[in-house]
């Protein structure tokens, strides 16, 4: 086995061809990575930034729903107010199971429209029994159907949420008013937080979102409803764009049979805190010892 | 000063240039070993190729969905990483025990958790949404949730013992080619801290699933252990039949010892895994309830969807068959009988570990819904070209290992490699105080 030229040049050859076929493969890779800007790369975790680079980030996805939507949209970083805690309540005895919710969440978080994405997943259960294992989340029937009662679910926005502890990134956290977000822009995309979650509450983007031009909400919050791109994690954020200003979350004002009730768990005269004061409230799964801040009632 | 300070760059560059040569000899063999390289270089790229379609496209191109949102790639990352951890069942009789065959062709477990580890990274790197967001976990550039994501620690341990073992593997062919014995302060205490090491990323891998309360089917205090005992079934399989191979088609020479060791290993480790997938299954199936569900998906299928349960039946049929065959039979008589138990039991537990692991914690999902998972082409593409990049860095291994182990003159001569003078100096002057 001595190095003849024929030998020689016959390695040559090889790896020359090896190299090609390497570069020509990861060619797409190199094109895509140099398309990209170089301070999006860079960029920081949302609680470094100061307020220029908040600043400059904002104006960037402004600008590519733009380019790549054609909406133009308003994003806003929305701070908690201090003294507020949310929490969710809703009245299984009334909930028909229409889906308004769903639809609702949809449209104001501006999903992906081809897989038709929501936070709501409404379960239809049979009376008699709570396990979700009997219950049936692709129903197509109408509503409300006979001996069922309706059981929607979405992030609970837990005290001691495991999709938090497990992030090996510190792309998600619990906001000081409660609410679990997401830095779409720190995501790495691993889904282990999907993996963690024991309510089935977190999304992940299999693909570059698609919504028309026309049917983009512009309204939009930098950590909650904002298009998310391609290769990351999302979830409900009680539509923190909407309640952190004072209003209700879309889900709630699509309800069309108030089984929804949202407020503020530090203020003793809110609606909430009435229902939890006199309502025999429950929370999912409770033993996990999650704490969750939505809570679910029956009427009677 | 000037003497002191001369030392260790000089070594130092000795070393890099003997990393240099050992780079050069895996360009250096016959026609086969060539086809080889050339087939599992061609399979990489098949495989990269099917990585940038999935990282550009969207991860929507593989079979996984947001109810089962792991699957294959994660499923070969628990595999591999107790292959990893299984190579130390050569460390522990070699160095602990003194077996001197075994010392002599430890090498073989070494280069084995190398390739496994990077193979092992190769798999969380696919299964990344983000992979240009890499940099956001490493530790002093990124934002490290250490110490409460076990995924962290899965980067420390993993990382961590892909360069103890990179030192291993280097410094102990390094001192081979010198001709000189290696030096017990440079290398013992890595090999010790390899033997804990190699315990833990196993039991680290296995915590990152048996920490989640929502995953009833991980969320098992016998997982860790069902790792290990599973991991030390693997690695000594994988070895018995690598040595058999560097045996019969190249120069190097090895008796029968460390095959036997091995095997003796594997009695046991065999019965142990079967033992502790008993305690599982009677756990699972006598209290039964919710706990159970993705078990009985698993083993019996469940509302009428049973992808997995030819799979699962295949790998216990796989892991009885090659416990049987390697309890009957004894190296120097029924060679190939344990070579078949190794294969099945190589099989098996990829099986049980891998997508019998990974897919019932997700089916049926948290809220009960029963979404079935069968990795697509697209996933199998990405996965056969990490396996051979791993191989192609085990070939790779074993090529420099041969051709050191085979002889100083003939790595030089071929070579035109020859420090000797240098490296009679740089062994005396070590002595006194380098620590490389």
């Amino acid at each position: 086995m001595t190095n003849t030229p024929r030998r020689t040049h016959l390695k040559v050859l090889g790896a020359s061809l090896g190299a090609a076929a390497f570069a020509k493969t990861v060619a797409p890779l190199v094109e895509w990575s140099a398309d990209m800007d170089l301070d999006e790369f860079m960029q920081r975790h949302y609680r470094e930034l100061d307020s220029n680079a908040l600043a400059d980030v904002i104006s960037r996805h402004e600008f590519s729903a733009r380019d790549e939507y054609g909406a133009d949209v308003t994003i806003r970083d929305v701070r908690p107010t201090p003294g507020v805690v949310f929490g969710y309540a809703l009245n299984l005895s009334i909930c028909i199971g229409c889906r308004k919710c769903a639809e609702a969440c949809h449209q104001e978080n501006n999903h992906d429209r081809r897989s038709h994405q929501s936070y709501i997943r409404v379960f239809e259960m049979s009376a008699g029994s709570i396990d979700f294992h009997r219950g049936n989340a692709g129903y197509d029937h109408p509503v409300p159907a006979p001996d069922k009662y309706y059981m929607p679910v979405q992030c609970q926005q837990c005290e001691n949420p495991p999709c938090v502890s497990v992030c090996p990134v510190e792309a998600t956290w619990s906001e000081p008013d409660g609410i679990v977000v997401v830095d779409y822009d720190w995501c790495i995309g691993c889904r282990y937080c999907e993996a963690a979650c024991p309510y089935h509450a977190r999304r992940f983007n299999w693909h570059k979102p698609e919504i028309p031009a026309d049917e983009v909400n512009p309204n939009q919050g930098l950590l909650s409803n904002r298009i998310r791109p391609q290769g990351v994690m999302e979830k409900c954020t009680f539509c923190l764009h909407r309640t952190r200003q004072g209003q209700l979350p879309a889900c709630l004002e699509a309800c069309p049979t108030g089984a929804r009730v949202f407020g503020n768990l530090l203020d003793p005269e809110s609606d909430i805190r009435w229902v939890l004061a006199n309502k025999r409230v429950f929370v999912l799964k409770e033993e996990l010892g999650t704490r969750p801040r939505f809570f679910y009632f029956f009427d009677v | 000063m000037d003497a002191t300070h001369h030392r260790p760059t000089r070594s130092a560059r000795n070393y890099l240039r003997f990393l240099a040569h050992c780079v050069a000899v895996t360009f250096d063999g016959g026609v086969a070993y060539f086809a080889w390289m050339g087939v599992l270089f061609t399979v990489m790229l098949i495989g990269l190729d099917a990585f940038v379609t999935q990282t550009l496209g969207g991860m929507g191109q593989t079979a996984m969905s947001d109810h089962v949102s792991w699957g294959i790639y994660i499923a070969n990352l628990t595999y591999l990483v107790g292959l990893a951890a299984g190579g130390v069942m050569m460390v522990i009789p070699a160095y602990l025990y003194r077996d001197h065959e075994m010392h002599k062709v430890v090498l073989a477990g070494e280069f084995l958790a190398v390739a496994s580890i990077v193979m092992s990274l190769g798999f969380v790197v696919v299964d990344l949404g983000r992979p240009d967001r890499f940099w956001h976990i490493i530790p002093g550039l990124g934002r490290f949730n250490w110490p409460m994501s076990m995924l962290t620690w899965d980067v420390i341990v993993l990382s961590g013992y892909l360069l103890i073992n990179l030192h291993l593997c280097g410094y102990l062919l390094y001192t081979r080619h010198l001709g000189v014995p290696p030096r017990p302060v440079v290398y013992v205490p890595f090999v010790l801290v390899s033997i804990v090491w190699a315990i833990s990323i196993h039991t680290v891998t296995a915590f990152l699933y048996a920490g989640l309360g929502g995953r009833p089917f991980w969320n098992t205090a016998v997982l860790a252990p069902r790792f290990i005992a599973s991991a030390f079934v693997t690695g000594p399989a994988f070895i018995v039949l690598t040595l058999q191979v560097v045996r019969r088609y190249t120069v190097f020479e090895m008796g029968d010892g460390p095959l036997r060791t091995l095997t003796s290993i594997l009695r046991i480790t065999l019965l142990l895994n079967l033992f502790l997938l008993l305690s599982e299954l009677f756990t699972e199936f006598y209290t039964g309830g919710h706990h159970s569900l993705g078990a009985q998906y698993l083993y019996f299928g469940a509302e009428g969807k049973h992808a997995l349960v030819p799979w699962i039946w295949t790998a216990i049929a796989f892991n009885l068959i090659a416990t049987l065959l390697i309890h009957v039979s004894t190296v120097g008589q029924h060679l190939w009988r344990i070579n078949v138990g190794c294969v099945l039991a190589l099989a098996g537990v990829w099986i049980e570990k891998g997508m019998g692991l990974i897919v019932p914690g997700f089916v049926p999902s948290t809220l009960g819904e029963i979404v079935e998972y069968v990795p697509n082409a697209l996933e199998y593409r990405v996965m056969f070209g990490i396996w051979a990049l791993g191989l192609l860095i085990y070939t790779m291994g074993a090529r420099v290992a041969v051709a050191v182990y085979h002889g100083h003159e003939r790595f030089a001569a071929r070579w035109q490699f020859d420090d000797r003078e240098m490296v009679d100096g740089r062994v005396e002057r070590s002595e006194e105080g380098g620590t490389q």
